[in-house]
């Protein structure tokens, strides 16, 4: 095996552009079945993605994080790509829009009669994950 | 001889028609500039895509159990053809080039015997296949591109085509648009996109940086399989559509380019023939002045 890097690339793909390319520490992706954390080295692996987000250290300090909603993530030995439906700099969200989604998901989800009590809609989850973001950085 | 009025009419008329393409051109010209910008970014997202679908289809052995978006229904009965056109016209052959192709498959595969359904996406598709095939179109999405191609719009015409291809309306899908090649050309492209045809991966792909270790599935391949293929659905869409629009504003700039100066020689001629009129006008007074002043 060749020598074991010691960064990891990071990249976040959205379908309209290459949202962020940097080179970090480490990166803590929130994955499907929970966050984890994506050091030099890493296995080789696949998995989804749900609405949360991206954080990347750099000496164990988070020098950015990204909000991700649906997508995967592709993690090698020196290379992290996050394709994500919908990505962007948590410094960019918008308070208020965010939490007005998350108002609609809301009301729509206890309008939805088959909704079982709860277990919230998928898009509630994600709004919550974006306005939870959105207030980290207040 | 046409009389002068009538040739100072044309006259206006051909410079006004002049003013609109060259305007038409103009616009579409930097309508493109701005297609293409929003196509080279889409590239990075489409390409990752595929490098990760290609890794899960290697590791996958066998399309046993696999979902139905990738090994297909098992059998080819009927197919729905997508030509993607513009909603407008004056494009050159834009439009027409996609609705002849179209026509050319659906013949073919009714030759051999299979069924088929159109989705047009575009109004210039419907109108061109209307007159053929009026029963088969069972969809026409239009005014899907305004200001720009945006995800959401493709990702919702990919759920469009998922929601009947879970219905079972048909078994293969397949694609017609122009690929962008360069402002003055464009090449018409089918694709096939259900069942996904199994990407090949080159041998030269620089990604060999797993050292042949395969890779860890979280959840599982299933169900990642399960979201990625939609999901790659709705990105062939996109970017389908993103060269479509290009091509569209393309074809457009080189149609109008070419009409303002097909005007400019046409109002090079209305002017020769006006100012020959004219003096042909004047001559023909002095002489009868001159005559009759000599006949007195």
């Amino acid at each position: 095996m060749a020598d074991a890097p010691t960064k990891i690339e990071l990249e976040v793909v959205t379908p309209a552009k290459l949202l962020l390319s940097v080179v970090a520490d480490m990166v803590v992706v929130p994955g499907a079945e929970g966050d984890f954390g994506v050091l030099p080295g890493h296995a080789p692996m696949i998995s989804t993605v749900r609405a949360g987000t991206v954080n990347v250290y750099e000496d164990d300090k988070i020098v950015a994080s990204l909000f991700v909603e649906g997508g995967f993530a592709e993690v090698t030995a020196g290379r992290c790509t996050v394709l994500a439906e919908n990505a962007q700099m948590v410094t960019d969200i918008d308070h208020a829009s965010a939490e007005k989604r998350l108002a609609a998901a809301r009301t729509a989800q206890s309008a939805d009669t088959d909704h079982v009590d709860g277990l919230d809609s998928a898009e509630v989850r994600a709004a919550e994950a974006m306005a939870a973001a959105a207030s980290s950085h207040k | 001889m046409a009389n002068l009025k009538d040739l100072r009419i044309r006259i206006t008329s051909v410079k006004s028609t002049q003013k609109i393409t060259s305007a038409m051109k103009m616009v579409a010209a930097s309508k493109l500039r701005r297609a293409q910008g929003a196509a080279e970014e889409g590239r990075p997202y489409a390409e990752r895509m595929e490098r990760m679908l290609g890794e899960l289809m290697g590791s996958l052995t066998t399309l046993d159990g696999a979902p139905k978006l990738l090994a297909g229904t098992g059998s080819e009965e009927t197919h729905l053809v997508v030509p993607i056109t513009a909603d407008r016209g004056l494009c050159g052959g834009f439009n027409g080039s996609i609705i002849r192709e179209a026509r050319r498959q659906v013949r073919d595969l009714q030759g051999q015997g299979k069924k088929v359904k159109l989705l047009c996406v575009g109004r210039k598709g419907r109108d061109g296949l209307n007159r053929n095939f009026p029963d088969l179109i069972i969809e026409t999405l239009e005014g899907l591109i305004k200001s720009g191609v945006e995800y959401p719009v493709a990702s919702g015409v990919a759920q469009n085509i998922v929601a009947r291809f879970d219905a079972g309306e048909f078994d293969v899908c397949s694609i017609i648009y122009n690929r962008f090649v360069s402002a003055i050309s464009q090449e018409v492209t089918g694709q096939q996109i259900i069942p996904f045809p199994i990407p090949e991966i080159a041998d030269d792909a620089p990604e060999k940086d797993t050292d042949g270790a395969s890779y860890l599935m979280e959840p599982s391949e299933e169900e990642i399989l399960a979201e990625l293929l939609p999901r790659n659905l709705s990105v062939q869409m996109f970017r389908a559509l993103l060269e479509s629009n290009a091509s569209e504003h393309g074809a457009r700039m080189s149609a109008m380019d070419n009409a303002t100066r097909n005007a400019g020689d046409m109002l090079d001629d209305l002017t020769m023939t006006y100012n020959r009129t004219r003096q042909a006008v004047i001559t023909s007074e002095l002489i009868e002045i001159i005559s009759g002043a000599e006949a007195l």
